[in-house]
């Protein structure tokens, strides 16, 4: 007795110290994921980075400024002139709305720090949220340790580092928490049952809704995972309490996020939980009933019920096929269709295929993103096969559907760093559980002649097993008491066979001890690659280019060059086309009207500016100036090598002008297939509006006209522009601005020096001096 | 004493310098030019080719000079014209009297006109036949291209005036003039216009510029002197004998192809038309030419638009953004100036569009009278950025382009009607739902 209660003593000493080395190691993973990304503010500066992030400032601004309520019923005249946008009802504003909180709350604190700052910071800060969220998702499924090393893992994997650096001030940044949190609640419970943890559950949910489009994937996993526990025969009334109110509520709060709206019971993204909710509820009635009828009785009904229901459930079915196919895409977005069919975008939706981080990765970016989690995660399944359990089977589902769903596009490899990181953390910890228990084991009985040896030895291993036991008792004593039901059979059966197992599993010495040594090793690669990654790879702003070469480093500060002219030089009403990746910058940093921008929700318009920037110069003077336009905007990288320039992009301004305007047609630009703007160029190629923007004057650079992004000296040299003049070129060209030029002020009658009589009436009105060189 | 005078002068040069500060001070005030405050044009240039000129035009100078203008007559080659000077125009307006001249004096040649017209200001040019290629460039660049050949006339052998000799029908009298009373005074020109120099042709499609004074359907451009070889290139009634242009800045232009026109001889002299039984004892060229100047001298059909102004029925203050379906009123002011004032321009046929890449709304705008122009209309029940737009083109007339951009928001979200009465049953539906369960559930849980 007195024995048993030193040993408990001891016991709950140990865990106390356990339990405090948790908080501070956690402590310290959050401020790992914080600082790791603080690369990008000491390497350059404090700023927004890339596109859209610029959009979520500008708003935050207006939030900040403006208060909810304006927020909410915002409608931005600066954007996609004339269409203007309902900023208040198409953006997910769980993002502005936890910065212009965390700005609300420093300021009222008399902290006054500025929107920039908190924007700038807030996705550190989330990550921190993430890598805890990560904690306790992997501590419901494998206990403290798995959800230490998870976590710790997660705070430095790069793939979720380079959506979260200091800077990049966009929904990922909080989703990923979100999600992760969402997914740890739900396992919480699924093992507690708690009404009270499902309440949380569908908060968390209703904050993933306002955070990102990426919500669709917690409302498909979680039905999955339901269907899989109630076809393994793994039903439970947790498994209801832990389903059931997140698909009411959750909807109900889902539809109350602007964006989202009716869009949660209407879209086919939705069905799923909807049909799921069904079939549990059908699952529970069985049950109920099994538990009421005698076994013979409860033949004959199922009998009764299975012809009954199936006739009913063809006949829903058929509705429901109906209704779908009744809808123009099938009730699916786009995004989503590309999804299940990878080539669907491509094939259909040039506007989706043309954004690089909609395309399906390469392997080595797996590599690259998630690095040797990819080999641990293997391994970290074999660990959730023993035992299965509810949480376990929920995390292996996890990872099986980002696997595939990062393989459409590289940009879902973020959903697939969180689930890489949890069973990576749970093989990790598995090893090292094995291996230390192997030394533990062993190293007592090396020594084993000169100590007492047997008790010592007998008293570490089952302590190690009854600290997880304990654990594990407690949890399921909490299950027992609140749900007030049987099921402690399945629960205990498993944990007592994996007891036995864990006794056998003892490696020899050298060997765990090699392991070990590796597998630090391993960890160790893991973290130089990330801090390179973090540093390196992934910390660039986008606004601000650097390259080093033999004589120094070069700095190309050329966007905010290009924008701040803008700001200062024109008026306020004046209207700037570009390119729509352009269009949230220059909205946000030089506050003027932009006709396309990086929410590419008027596919028409967007094809309208293509076709402009794919037409002859007079056709693109007309179509900007039907727009109100004053100035064009082009990046162009030639000089200075910079390869995502508006070049490279044409071919799919052409692509999506065409799409609208079967006038414009790729093949056109194309000279045998190939995409050039040399000597061999077509003539279309080398009259369309993006070469003579991008090009104009540039043989004046270094006489040969040489691009250095193509590597070739380009086709047509000099020429004059007739319908723009330039009116501002950055230092290293990178940004060009043109001005529409007005029409002339007299018409020019015909004479000998023309050539050509302007017979079409729009020709005439033009009139143009026809001065073309060529 | 030496100091004395010194000081003196010192003195006297402080006096000089403050004087020609002053004065400095006084050219901007000088030299305004064209203005659309007061458009008329007060100083004029006037190039010759010789000074006979002067006197033998002295009837159209006569009648310039005694509505107020300012005549500034210099030779075509003077070395000293210039127009202007520091970026300042010296003259509102030009008359190129010199239709022989190869290259103007000073800095000014046909890039310097054409520029003084593009920045707002008004011209009078006469060829002749035999008119030089400079001439004949600052045509083509307005929009009239005379007869290549230079030598040509414009003969009519049916429209001629009948003359004391029988001559070779050069000497032309046309009434075909163009059908507007801004251009050409409200007060009928009876007897016809006598003309004598080269025709020239307008393109068709050139909405700028304007026949004044056409040939008759039986005229032809040729050589008077040579045999006609060829069919010549102008026929008929597409020949304009005078036309004028109005840039799209409002600048106005006036092109004849005879000099002779303006001189006092043809002001002076009868006419009668062949064919015609009615001799005139004065042609009709010092009432056209003194019409047309006012015309081409901003003195009639200038408009100016003020006051654009917008704002919700019962409401008098411009709003920054409009609402979708509100009710809204419209007005602006037009004006026309009178040679000396801006009296209110009375028309029927103003019209306003609520404009977003098409019109939206397209309403006539109603007046009283006074100058002002109103209407009011309800927004069109779709969100975005709108422009009020009025464009106003009328032959004669300046044209009026006035565009004013205002957002259009959708509901606000509290602005939707809180409950709507077709959804009365679903509202009972759910609630007698939520009644039924709860009901149920209470009698479930606690009855044996």
């Amino acid at each position: 007795m007195a024995a048993s209660d030193a040993q408990n003593g001891v016991f709950s000493v140990r865990h106390a110290f356990g339990n405090v080395l948790a908080f501070f190691i956690l402590l310290l993973i959050g401020v790992l994921a914080f600082s790791i990304r603080l690369f990008s503010v000491i390497k350059y500066e404090s700023v927004i980075h890339e596109f859209d992030p610029y959009f979520n400032y500008r708003v935050t601004q207006f939030l900040t400024k403006n208060g909810i309520y304006d927020f909410w019923n915002w409608f931005d005249d600066r954007t996609w002139y004339p269409l203007g946008r309902v900023i208040g009802g198409t953006v997910y504003p769980g993002l502005t709305l936890t910065a212009g909180t965390l700005w609300w709350i420093l300021n009222s604190l008399n902290i006054p720090l500025s929107v920039e700052t908190v924007c700038v910071f807030t996705a550190p800060i989330f990550s921190a949220f993430a890598s805890w969220a990560t904690y306790l998702l992997t501590k419901e499924v494998k206990g403290a340790g798995a959800g230490l090393t998870a976590a710790i893992l997660l705070a430095m994997v790069p793939s979720y580092i380079s959506r979260s650096v200091a800077g990049s001030y966009d929904n990922e940044a909080v989703a990923i928490f979100a999600l992760i949190f969402t997914f740890y609640l739900y396992i919480k419970t699924l093992n507690t049952g708690s009404l009270f943890y499902a309440t949380l559950n569908s908060i968390a949910y209703f904050y993933m809704v306002c955070s990102w489009g990426g919500y669709t994937f917690i409302i498909n996993l979680i039905p999955m995972h339901v269907l899989l526990c109630i076809v393994t025969g793994r039903y439970s009334s947790r498994l209801y309490i832990a389903y059931a109110p997140l698909v009411v509520l959750g909807t109900l709060l889902a539809s109350l996020v602007p964006v989202v709206g009716f869009n949660a019971v209407m879209t086919s993204e939705h069905f799923a939980s909807f049909l799921v909710f069904i079939v549990i509820h059908v699952v529970a009635l069985v049950y109920y009933i099994k538990g009421i009828l005698s076994p013979k009785m409860f033949k004959v009904a199922v009998a009764l019920v299975v012809s009954v229901g199936a006739a009913v459930c063809c006949a829903m079915v058929a509705v429901l096929i109906a209704l779908v196919a009744s809808s123009p895409t099938k009730g699916w977005s786009g995004r989503s269709l590309s999804l299940l069919d990878p080539t669907y975008a491509s094939k259909y939706i040039p506007i989706i295929a043309s954004v690089s981080e909609h395309q399906p990765p390469t392997w080595p970016s797996y590599f690259m993103d998630i690095n040797v989690l990819a080999f641990l995660v293997p391994a970290g399944i074999i660990a959730c096969f023993s035992p299965l359990s509810d949480a376990s089977s929920f995390v292996v589902l996890y990872i099986v559907t980002s696997v595939y769903f990062s393989g459409v596009m590289v940009r879902l490899m973020l959903v697939l760093a969180p689930a890489a990181c949890i069973l990576s953390g749970i093989a990790l910890s598995q090893a090292f559980d094995v291996f230390t228990r192997s030394i533990k084991f062993q190293l007592p009985r090396l020594s084993d002649n000169s100590q007492a040896g047997e008790g010592s030895s007998e008293n570490v291993v089952p302590n190690d097993s009854v600290k997880t036991d304990k654990t594990e008792d407690t949890s399921k004593e909490r299950t027992s008491k609140k749900s007030k039901k049987k099921e402690k059979e399945p629960v205990e059966k498993p944990l007592s066979k994996s007891q036995i197992k864990k006794r056998l599993l003892v490696l020899p010495l050298e060997t765990s001890v090699i392991a070990i040594i590796l597998l630090v090793l391993l960890g160790a690669f893991y973290v130089v690659h990330s801090v390179w990654a973090a540093a390196e790879a992934y910390s660039a702003p986008s606004i601000v280019l650097t390259s080093h070469s033999h004589d120094g480093l070069h700095v190309f500060d050329d966007f905010r060059e290009a924008y701040a002219w803008l700001s200062h030089n024109t008026e306020v009403d004046d209207k700037v086309a570009s390119w729509w990746d352009y269009g949230y910058q220059t909205t946000a940093m030089a506050n003027r009207t932009v006709i396309v921008d990086n929410n590419t929700w008027n596919n028409t318009h967007i094809a309208t500016v293509g076709t402009a920037m794919s037409s002859p110069e007079k056709a693109a003077w007309e179509i900007f100036q039907s727009l109100d336009v004053k100035y064009v905007l082009v990046v162009f990288g030639g000089l200075v090598g910079y390869p995502s320039d508006d070049i490279n992009k044409f071919l799919w301004m052409v692509r999506i002008g065409g799409g609208v305007f079967p006038h414009i047609k790729e093949p056109d630009y194309l000279r045998d297939g190939q995409y050039r703007i040399d000597s061999m160029a077509t003539p279309t190629m080398l009259n369309c509006l993006m070469y003579k923007l991008s090009y104009y004057r540039f043989v004046e650079t270094d006489g040969k006209a040489f691009d250095r992004v193509r590597r070739t000296e380009i086709g047509k040299k000099h020429f004059k522009l007739t319908h723009f003049e330039e009116v501002f070129t950055t230092h290293h060209w990178m940004v060009r601005i043109y001005k529409l030029k007005p029409p002339k002020n007299r018409i020019r009658g015909k004479t000998k020096k023309s050539k050509s009589k302007t017979s079409s009436k729009t020709a005439s009105k033009r009139k143009e001096l026809k001065r073309n060189p060529f | 004493m030496a100091n004395k005078v010194k000081r003196g002068v010192a003195v006297l040069l402080v006096a000089m310098s403050k004087l020609i500060f002053v004065f400095l001070a006084f050219i901007p005030l000088l030299c305004t030019s064209f203005s659309p405050e007061r458009p008329s044009d007060r100083r004029v240039l006037v190039l010759l080719d010789d000074f006979a000129v002067k006197s033998s035009h002295s009837l159209f100078f006569n009648s310039l000079k005694s509505r107020g203008f300012d005549l500034h007559f210099h030779l075509a080659d003077d070395p000293k014209i210039a127009l202007q000077r520091y970026g300042q125009y010296l003259y509102d307006a030009l008359i190129l009297f010199s239709p022989t001249i190869e290259r103007f004096g000073g800095s000014v040649d046909a890039a310097a006109i054409l520029d003084f017209v593009d920045s707002g200001h008004d011209l009078i040019v006469a060829a002749d036949s035999n008119a030089s290629d400079l001439i004949r460039e600052i045509a083509t660049e307005c929009g009239v291209d005379f007869d290549e050949d230079p030598a040509s006339m414009v003969v009519d052998h049916s429209g001629y005036a009948v003359s004391a000799t029988e001559g070779d029908h050069t000497l032309i009298a046309s009434d075909d003039f163009i059908k507007s009373d801004v251009i050409l005074g409200s007060k009928k020109i009876e007897a016809p216009v006598l003309f004598q120099g080269i025709g020239h042709s307008l393109n068709p499609t050139n909405s700028l510029v304007l026949k004044a004074l056409s040939a008759s359907p039986s005229a032809f451009s040729a050589n008077p002197k040579s045999k006609l070889t060829s069919p010549p290139s102008l026929t008929g009634s597409s020949i304009s004998l005078v036309s004028v242009i109005q840039a799209r800045n409002n600048a106005r232009i006036l092109i004849s192809g005879s000099l002779s026109m303006f001189s006092n001889r043809f002001f002076r002299s009868g006419v009668q038309k062949a064919g015609s039984p009615t001799k005139h004892e004065k042609s009709g060229n010092e009432q056209f030419f003194t019409e047309l100047s006012k015309w081409v001298f901003h003195e009639r059909g200038h408009l100016k638009a003020v006051h654009m102004q917008h704002h919700k029925v019962g409401e008098a203050n411009e709003p920054a953004i409009y609402r979708i379906n509100d009710d809204l009123e419209f007005s602006v002011e037009i004006f026309e100036w009178s040679g000396t004032s801006w009296e209110p321009y009375v028309a029927d046929d103003v019209q306003v569009q609520f404009y977003m890449m098409s019109p939206y709304v397209l309403k006539t705008l109603s007046t009283n009278g006074k100058g002002r122009y109103f209407t009011s209309f309800k927004v069109p029940d779709v969100y975005g950025v709108f422009q009020f737009k009025v464009e106003y083109e009328k032959l004669g007339y300046t044209t009026l382009s006035l565009s004013k951009q205002i957002p259009v928001r959708p509901f606000r979200h509290n602005e939707y009607e809180r409950f709507i009465p077709a959804a009365y049953p679903y509202y009972g539906a759910a609630f007698s739902m939520m009644a039924g369960f709860f009901i149920l559930t209470a009698v479930h849980l606690y009855s044996k």
